[in-house]
């Protein structure tokens, strides 16, 4: 895994920010091949590297939120199951919903942490355009979600934990997702969440969009990696509706306060997962080890709790969000 | 004041804001209706039987018994807590201006009525004001009604109406999804009863949680229902869509509703499911 990790870093997309480090990398390479035993270009790598190194700083530490949109969503970032082949032993993926079939756009599967039984729900992105056929670009339909439920109540009558993944644009929109009720599949994956009497943390890892992210996003912990993002609708939806021109995607992600950070000061997200400079996709393996460190003291906490402690802990995570000011009511 | 339990069929006030001969065109078939024929046929278009949007005052009127209607929650406000504002538009001066356009309650209405003399919990989308989108604002006082609803062990009402989750309000109002299923999912295991009213249109956020939660889904004909709208959908697959699709009687077709019931019918329906659950639990 962390093999094909690295090899993968050789191909990487690159982002439009990430050029001027992608090119003294890519400079550094080449002064390298050219190395021999005679000629030694060592001094001049290390100061390109150097170099890099504090260029990277630089581009990150000032990444707009639209930016860090981009990197939620970087073709190279780590999915769903690059974390479980890094994190998770005996990981064995279980399929369908029972009704209607399968939906590889998101999956779910039992496995090991740490000692501990556990059950993995997660979008999952395609790494090529093959595999995003196959994965629908982690868009699931109604059956993806009702697959999740499945699980989840299966998980609960066994008092397993559950580790969810978020990673995905949106539920998706088209016509027999509709037929078969999206809305209701999603809603009733909120439902059935809140109810639970096993520990849950929902860890985004990249995109998390609107409904489709929520529906495995009723937690007990809501952990965020750094660059995640977490909206209402993305960026572009929102530019077409509200500025009614999708060309002001950066304004709405500006305006839409999705960040981990933004979600952190709004006491949404518990804990915001550091990420390697330069992003997760940068080093897949020091991220998983972070994640894996924060699931891990999490899930120590959560696991203390009762099953009714838990709900009723829950619901009043939720019951807390939102804004608003209540003057006393006006006579009538 | 009390301006939601006006008599059936309107009294003088309520035709004053139409200037005489207006005439509305019927969405579907084109038909002119005069004005105040359609008012008396509660918005339903006299040539064709399409359900027009009703005006949220009426519809309460058309729901609740004469008088019976407390508000609750009426001093609750948005503050705008992401500082929102569209270029130089500020999120803060849309709400006033939908205020002044559509009352102060935000765009949910809710509060305590009886419904042929049945003690409900009841609430309406108002989507006059901002599309009927679901903020915090709206958001607590559908779990509040919700939490009433439990604390009294009477029925709980919703009449959605929204185009979903208020953009303006970001992460926020996308959780006001999971703290309302929260509250539905509360009153289900304690076995007190939640009926979900769909009007046109109900899609996004709100049709992703609470609405499509009843224990028994009611709609009006014709009404837009969904996940995704229309047009998100027509761009994703880049092809046209189907003759009623997304439409009450598509949902009653795919098993996603009980009942399309005819506006004029509508309370008589609510009155007649209330008194099936009422026996059993929540009068014990």
């Amino acid at each position: 895994m962390i093999e094909e990790a690295r090899g993968e870093t050789k191909l990487m997309h690159v982002l439009e920010f990430e050029r001027p480090i992608a090119d003294l990398e890519r400079k550094i390479e080449e002064l390298r091949s050219m190395s021999t035993a005679s000629v030694d270009f060592s001094s001049e790598i290390k100061k390109l590297q150097q170099k890099a190194v504090k260029l990277q700083e630089e581009v990150f530490s000032g990444l707009s939120p639209h930016q860090q949109v981009q990197l939620s969503r970087h073709p190279s970032r780590p999915f769903t199951l690059d974390y479980v082949s890094l994190i998770f032993d005996d990981y064995m993926e279980l399929h369908g919903d029972r009704a209607f079939r399968d939906d590889p756009a998101i999956l779910g599967g039992m496995a090991t942490f740490e000692g501990e039984e556990v059950l993995i729900i997660g979008h999952q992105k395609g790494r090529n355009t093959k595999d995003n056929v196959k994965r629908n670009f982690g868009m699931s339909r109604p059956e993806g979600y009702r697959k999740c439920i499945r699980l989840m109540e299966m998980a609960a009558r066994f008092e397993r934990p559950i580790l969810c993944f978020v990673d995905t644009p949106g539920a998706y929109p088209g016509i027999g997702a509709e037929e078969r009720g999206q809305a209701e599949a999603i809603a009733k994956s909120l439902e059935v969440m809140t109810r639970l009497k096993t520990p849950i943390i929902s860890t985004v890892i990249g995109e998390g969009g609107s409904g489709g992210a929520l529906a495995i996003g009723v937690a007990d912990r809501i952990l965020m990696l750094e660059y995640a993002t977490y909206s209402v609708i993305t960026p572009e939806g929102c530019a077409s509706i509200l500025w009614r021109d999708q060309g002001k995607a950066a304004d709405a992600a500006s305006q839409l306060k999705l960040r981990a950070r933004d979600l952190h000061n709004l006491k949404i997200c518990d804990e915001i997962i550091r990420e390697p400079t330069g992003g997760a996709h940068r080093d897949p393996k020091a991220t998983a080890d972070s994640v894996r460190a924060a699931l891990k003291s999490h899930l120590g906490d959560i696991l203390k709790l009762t099953g009714t402690e838990l709900i009723d802990q829950r619901y009043e995570k939720y019951r807390r969000i939102g804004a608003f000011r209540e003057a006393a009511a006006t006579s009538k | 004041m009390a301006w939601w339990s006006r008599k059936k069929g309107l009294p003088a006030e309520g035709k004053k804001s139409v200037p005489s001969g207006l005439w509305t065109k019927c969405e579907q078939c084109g038909e002119s209706l005069f004005e105040t024929d359609l008012e008396e046929n509660l918005r339903v278009c006299t040539a064709c039987g399409y359900h027009l949007r009703l005006p949220t005052p009426t519809r309460v009127a058309l729901i609740v018994d004469e008088d019976s209607f407390v508000e609750h929650d009426a001093g609750m406000k948005s503050t705008d807590p992401l500082s929102f504002h569209i270029d130089t538009k500020k999120y803060k001066d849309s709400l006033k201006r939908a205020e002044s356009k559509s009352g102060p309650a935000d765009a949910y209405l809710s509060g305590s009525a009886t419904i042929d003399g049945h003690a409900c919990e009841v609430g309406f989308f108002v989507f006059e004001f901002m599309g009927g989108s679901m903020g915090s604002v709206v958001g607590e006082k559908i779990t509040r009604q919700l939490e009433r609803a439990l604390e009294r062990r009477v029925p709980a009402l919703i009449f959605s109406a929204s185009g979903g989750a208020r953009m303006q309000e970001g992460v926020l109002s996308l959780m006001q999804m999971a703290k309302t299923s929260a509250a539905r999912a509360r009153l289900q295991e304690a076995g007190v009863p939640y009926i979900s009213v769909l009007l046109d249109p109900t899609t996004g956020g709100v049709a992703a949680s609470f609405a499509m939660l009843g224990d028994v889904i009611i709609t009006e004909p014709n009404a837009l229902i969904g996940f995704a709208g229309p047009r998100v959908i027509e761009q994703t697959i880049r092809q046209q869509l189907p003759e009623g699709f997304q439409r009450s009687e598509f949902l009653m077709e795919h098993g996603m509703i009980d009942m399309v019931v005819q506006r004029q019918d509508l309370k008589a329906t609510l009155s007649r499911t209330i008194r099936w659950f009422a026996g059993r639990r929540a009068e014990a």
